[in-house]
């Protein structure tokens, strides 16, 4: 191990290191970020949530969203899977459909970073996955 | 010189910065009464561990009591010494004390000496309002030490003198809370520390926690026995403190009484331990004078300094140690142990008497001297060559015992063959005369002529390390002197170091030598007794008529009569012994 | 690197291993591996999550899944169920022991609802064997902007307006005492960092350097920076092996790093730290009798002045702070002393971290701010008093300290309002006590604790407490007279009065803050001989109460001593001279007819 050999050394360091702990971080203060629940059943998977969710973590990071990923058992629209729910602070939890790839962009870049409402939302009652878990 | 004005007792003092609350009471005459506190001023020491609390005073603004002891005063500070807050306290403490202690004061050894049972007298202790488990301990008996630490009261005064002053290190505070005594490592007895005896542990214990085997019981058991012999000898030392214990002032030489009363306890030879010094400066001399010579001559097999040998403590120090040194200590015996040798050979020969029916008895001022008659080389066939050794304080308490008017007591002289002295032996008793000693006797012997002057003040003094240098006829003799076993450790180790080219170094265990010996009426630190002490022993020395060992017409006749000459084979066995080395002994042990 | 979708935290504290988290974290690590998701979940042993009455403790990352008294075989449903399938297991939730409802994740949970972490910031966060964790984490941080860019008067100054005051107990302000240090020449000056935690119940050092011990290692070298030192010593009980198993490693890494050694971040500045082994002395927790042990001499305090900072370890100047107090450091600097004043009351900065023990829902370590009350920690993150007991009293301060009642719930907790209130903040043992608790008994529990403890070298501590033991036993034996209760005061305002350090002049606390506040029960126990609690067995006698016996022969069959007679179907009868009131009778008894009276 090379030693640190100065305070910018040092600050360097911390900003490669900083990513091995950020989600944990972050989940100790969720308030004022946006949170992405992933559904993660069997349907999910098998119609490729993983792919998706492996898309949102690398894509978030990469573009400077603050959100936390988390994934959730099935939202019970096992036709619509992939399904995603994504709640942005100060705004009512909103799940999206038949999410691939290049729809999880599209939410990143339209609905998180703007606030541009988009096709696929599934029309809930309001009910948010925390209260069904 | 920083000063802080105070305030004791409602009275305004100024005392220099740093003075303890309890020195600036005194400087008003005021008393604090202390337990744990020990002032050794001479020897530097001030023990003062707070253990006690005994001695605590108010101190206005602070929340609780302080020992006055071992708090220092602040400019403005107001002390009460004796409120009624205080008075509680002290009261309380010392309760709790005594209920922790053996209530066995009517057959104690220090009853009537008892710091603590005083304390109970001075702050009037009339009941025992706390009753409870006491804390008992394994008593302890060595061969000149008995360690009964149920009676500790943990004032750690012996772990002061043992470590920082002797720096033997034997004594320290063992388990803890209620439990916690001051013992050798764990709980071993005496005699498998490293204990050297010196007793000044025993000299400063407040209580009868530590204090000397008493032999008075035997000796009177062979006084009394009509087919015994009974022989006394009496160090240098004793007659010059024994009048202490009679209430006389400290450096009254009592010699002829001590002989006196002696006499009346039944002693069937009074003799002096001095004879045997005369003796020891015949052996010792002589080889001190041979391997300066060879050295001097260039041979590299002889090792110096040549280090004396007649403290017992000392000897069981370097056996402990120094092992790796033994070779440079004199190999001649101590005097009390030369006296034995030869007691019960020349002389019950002459007295045509078996050695098994003669009993040896030494009056040493020494604890340790107690444990060296006990060594097995000091014995033949089982028969010890002293078979008894007392302090000059058990001394005392028999011849009160025997209701004995001690002030009284004309002057009597010590019989002979044994009795006759040289002032060289006398002045044994004090740090620097064995040395000095063995100087006039070994110039006279290299140099063939008449000593100039007799008295050689470059060796005498208080200092705890000392050197000088004598001229032998235009060779330098470098000499080096010291008391306290700490002194005697830091000589030793700037000599192992090669820091320290001395020929020949005198060492005693005990502060000022043998005067301030651990079987001594109690100094308490006063070194104004102790230099009182060596005074009349230079007296003595001063108005003797003889003051060369070789000059002793005994010690002539008994070389002429059995010894043939210093260090024939005859003395070798007689008179010169071997060392151990004990941490090997001890490993053993364990 | 990987990119981690989702992290297990297992507690690696002392606690939770000893319920085998270490087994459980090589399960999980198994599971994840057979199932191939080593890329999208990491495994991580972290410090103590605190809620220690229900290890072991799995928390997963990013949900904050809080799973509780987990064992190694159930690694197998979190991975299979939560870590693939989303689903949280639900029967490892914790339930609300008032709410009787499952709580879904730890920012739902009143334990963690009114803490704020400084002190324990990283544990249950970081993986304390990994500095690189440490360093994502702020690590070093303080260090590396204290030595490039500020002076040792600045950072001390930083350090004294932040107002923290000492956690081991003493509450001496931090900053000042550095100043002091920093003050006085020496050839070799020296901070040390006293970790040996003493106190019956209190395990927050133990859990700091268990879960994050690279903050102490931080702490040190900025202290060492500020008072001109650059040896550090850690005296850390030799009971406390994973604290030091981690030690070592983080100061091997610390070196390698080049955060511990020469010439730390290119500053010119030096600064080592040495481990030095304690064994087990309460009393080595006081400042003076430390430096004696750590130099190989008996643990025993010694008067001061002269204070460690004149002359300490070696003789040379010495600046010893507890753990906790270290572990705040680095926040202070990377914060700001104002954000770390902006905590607590007006004298007592930032949070206390207390080891909630005895009858209290949820046991374990918290972390609150100063002026917190104690019906608040007790009720909201305690958990409420077990059983629906009535609660009796709370002692603070651990064996210093003294009992809190009723009457102090609403007091918030700072160093003075508790010695205001008789007891004392001590190093933050918390111990609640109920309506069964006898307060005689307590303050006699307390006493064997410092008789014990005690190092002895002053009478009044030596014999004093002893008596005092002795005392409050005769008094749980019904031998004690009212007169007596005069005798047990003054001892103990003697005791206090004139022992020479901390322990002795505390050690009565608990008897005279249970006789103020319980005057009741030790006159009940005097004049009446009674014990109310009903704890005292020389006091109480078991009886079967006739008109509820049915003669099942329940209470006959349990008893040790067979001390119970009487037919089947027939009233039972206790006989007195022969029972020896283990209340095996009662426990057994299915019809409540056997009385404590």
């Amino acid at each position: 191990m090379t030693k640190i050999k100065s305070l910018a050394d040092l600050k360097k360091m911390k900003s490669d290191l900083q990513s091995k702990i950020a989600l944990r971080e972050k989940s100790d203060t969720p308030e004022g970020r946006t949170l992405i629940k992933v559904a993660m059943a069997t349907c999910g998977i098998a119609s490729g949530s993983k792919q998706v969710m492996d898309f949102l973590v690398e894509e978030l990071d990469k573009r400077n969203v603050d959100a936390i990923v988390t994934q959730t058992g099935c939202m019970g629209y096992c036709y619509a899977e992939p399904t995603i729910e994504v709640t942005v602070p100060g705004k009512d939890p909103v799940v999206f459909g038949y999410v691939d790839t290049k729809k999880a962009d599209d939410i990143i870049e339209k609905y998180i970073k703007n606030g541009e409402l988009l096709e696929g939302i599934i029309p809930v009652n309001y009910e948010t996955i925390e209260k069904n878990k | 010189m920083e000063l802080v004005k105070l305030k004791i007792d409602n009275r305004t003092v100024e005392v220099e910065k740093g003075t303890t609350i309890y020195h600036a009471a005194q400087k008003l005459n005021i008393e604090i009464p202390t337990l744990c506190y020990m002032n050794l001023k001479d020897l530097n020491i001030e023990h003062k561990p707070g253990g006690c609390r005994i001695c605590v005073v108010e101190v206005e603004g602070r929340r609780n009591l302080a020992p006055s002891c071992a708090t220092e005063c602040m400019e403005g500070m107001e002390v009460k010494t004796h409120s009624l807050r205080v008075l509680n306290a002290r009261r309380t403490v010392l309760e709790l004390i005594i209920s922790d202690h053996p209530f066995d004061c009517l057959v104690c050894a220090k009853s009537g000496h008892c710091d603590l049972q005083d304390m109970a007298v001075k702050l009037g202790v009339r009941d025992l309002p706390f009753q409870g488990e006491k804390s008992t301990y394994k008593p302890d008996f060595s061969p000149a030490i008995i360690r009964d630490v149920d009676k500790c009261i943990m004032c750690r005064r012996c772990e002061t003198m043992c470590n920082d002053f002797q720096t033997v290190g034997v004594l320290s505070g063992i388990h803890r809370g209620f439990e916690a005594v001051v013992a050798p490592a764990f709980e071993r007895d005496l005699d498998h520390s490293e204990c050297t005896y010196c007793g000044q542990c025993v000299a400063v214990c407040p209580t009868a926690a530590l204090t000397e085997v008493d032999h008075t019981k035997n000796v009177i058991a062979a006084l009394s026995d009509p087919r015994k012999t009974v022989v006394v000898q009496t160090a240098p030392a004793v007659r010059a403190a024994l009048g202490e214990e009679f209430g006389m002032e400290p450096g009254t030489l009592v010699t002829g009484k001590m002989v006196s009363a002696l006499r009346q306890l039944g002693f069937d030879f009074v003799f002096d331990t001095d004879f045997a010094a005369d003796l020891t400066i015949m052996e010792e001399g002589t080889e001190m004078l041979d391997r300066i010579s060879r050295h001097l001559n260039g041979d590299k097999d002889v090792k110096l300094p040549i280090l004396t040998s007649c403290c017992p403590g000392w000897v069981n120090f370097f056996e402990y140690y120094y092992p790796d040194m033994l070779d440079i200590p004199s190999t001649a015996r101590s005097p009390q142990q030369m006296f034995g040798a030869i007691a019960k050979t020349y002389f019950a020969e002459k007295q045509k008497i078996d050695r098994k029916d003669m009993v040896v008895v030494s009056i040493m001022p020494c604890v340790a001297k107690k444990y060296e008659c006990t060594r097995e080389e000091f014995a033949e066939d089982n028969n010890p060559d002293v078979d008894f050794s007392i302090s000059t304080r058990e001394l005392a308490k028999f011849i009160k015992q025997a209701n004995i008017d001690f002030d009284s007591l004309p002057d009597e002289d010590f019989d002979k063959p044994m009795g006759e002295s040289t002032g060289a032996a006398v002045i044994f008793g004090t740090t620097g005369g064995v040395i000095e000693a063995a100087t006039r006797t070994a110039y006279e012997l290299h140099t063939g002529k008449a000593l100039p002057k007799v008295d050689f003040d470059a060796l005498r003094g208080f200092e705890g390390i000392r050197s000088a240098s004598v001229d032998f006829n235009g060779t330098e003799i470098k000499i080096g002197i010291a008391h306290g076993l700490g002194n005697a450790r830091k000589l030793l180790d700037d000599v192992k170091a090669g820091k320290a080219d001395f020929h020949a170094i005198e060492i005693m265990a005990c502060p000022g030598g043998c005067i301030g010996g651990g079987g001594q009426p109690l100094h308490h630190g006063d070194s104004s007794v102790l230099k009182a002490r060596a005074k009349a022993i230079y007296e003595e020395d001063k108005g003797k008529t003889l003051r060369k060992s070789h000059e002793n017409p005994d010690i002539i006749k008994l070389y002429e009569e059995y010894l043939g000459k210093p260090g024939s084979e005859k003395a070798h066995k007689l008179l010169h012994t071997h060392y151990f080395d004990k941490k090997a002994k001890q490993v053993l042990l364990d | 690197m990987a990119k981690y979708k989702m992290h297990m935290l297992v507690c690696g504290g002392t606690g939770c291993r000893a319920s085998a988290s270490d087994m459980l974290y090589e399960n999980l690590k198994k599971e994840v591996q057979d199932n191939n998701l080593e890329d999208d979940v990491q495994v991580v042993t972290t410090g103590c999550f605190g809620f220690c009455e229900k290890g072991p403790i799995v928390k997963v990352i990013p949900d904050n899944t809080f799973y509780v008294s987990v064992e190694p075989d159930d690694a197998k449903d979190i991975v299979a169920e939560h870590a693939i399938k989303g689903r949280s297991v639900k029967r490892l939730l914790y339930t609300d022991p008032a709410k009787k409802e499952q709580i879904p994740d730890s920012k739902h949970m009143g334990f963690y609802k009114k803490q704020i972490r400084i002190a324990l910031r990283n544990c249950g966060l970081i993986d304390p064997e990994n500095i690189e964790e440490y360093l994502a984490a702020d690590g070093y941080e303080a260090l590396g902007k204290v030595l490039a860019e500020m002076k040792p008067e600045e950072a001390i100054q930083e350090v004294i307006d932040s107002g923290l005051r000492g956690r081991g107990g003493g509450g001496f302000p931090t900053g000042i005492k550095w100043q002091i240090a920093s003050k006085v020449d020496g050839a070799q000056k020296y901070v040390v960092c006293n970790a040996d935690e003493g106190d019956p119940g209190a395990f927050m050092d133990r859990s700091i350097l268990e879960g994050d011990p690279h903050s102490v290692l931080e702490s040190m070298a900025i202290n060492g920076y500020c008072i001109g030192a650059t040896k550090g010593l850690i005296y850390i009980r030799a009971e406390y092996p994973l604290a030091i198993k981690r030690l070592k490693i983080a100061i091997k890494q610390a070196r390698e790093f080049g955060l511990l050694g020469k010439d730390i971040l290119g500053s010119g500045f030096d600064f080592d730290v040495e481990i030095r082994y304690g064994a087990g002395a309460f009393v080595c927790g006081e400042e003076t009798a430390l430096i004696h042990s750590m130099e190989g001499d008996r643990g025993e305090p010694t008067f001061k002045p002269p204070f460690p900072a004149q002359s300490g370890y070696l003789g040379m100047p010495t600046n010893v702070n507890n753990v906790e107090s270290y572990a705040n450091i680095p926040v202070i600097f990377n914060k700001g002393a104002k954000w770390f004043a902006s905590i607590g009351t007006e004298k007592s900065k930032g949070t206390k971290v207390f080891a909630l023990a005895g009858k209290i829902n949820n046991v374990g370590l918290i972390e609150v701010p100063m002026g917190i009350t104690l019906r608040e920690v007790i009720y909201e993150i305690g958990g409420g008093i077990k059983d629906g007991k009535k609660f009796k009293a709370v002692q603070t301060g651990g064996p210093s300290g003294g009992c809190l009642t009723e009457k102090h719930l609403d007091t918030p907790i700072d160093f003075d309002n508790l010695i205001a209130a008789g007891s004392m903040m001590g190093s933050g043992g918390m111990i609640v006590m109920d309506e069964d608790d006898c307060m005689v008994s307590v303050a006699k529990f307390y006493l064997d604790f410092t008789v014990e403890e005690s190092c002895g070298k002053c009478s009044p501590c030596r014999v004093g407490n002893k008596r005092l033991y002795e005392q409050l036993e005769l008094i749980t034996q019904g031998k004690a007279k009212k007169e007596d209760l005069d005798k047990l005061r003054n001892l103990s305002n003697v005791i206090r009065d004139t022992s020479l350090c901390g322990l002795g002049q505390t050690s009565p606390n608990p008897v005279l803050s249970t006789m103020d506040n319980f005057h009741e029960e030790y006159l009940a126990h005097v004049t009446d001989k009674q014990c109310p609690s009903g704890v005292c067995k020389d006091l109480i006698r078991y009886e079967v109460i006739a008109e509820n016996c049915v003669g099942c022969t329940a209470c006959a069959r349990n008893c040790p001593v067979n001390c119970i007679s009487g037919e089947r179907k027939q009233v039972h009868e206790i006989d007195q001279a022969l029972c020896i009131k283990c209340g095996a009778c009662l426990e057994k008894c299915k019809f409540n007819a056997i009385a404590v009276i």
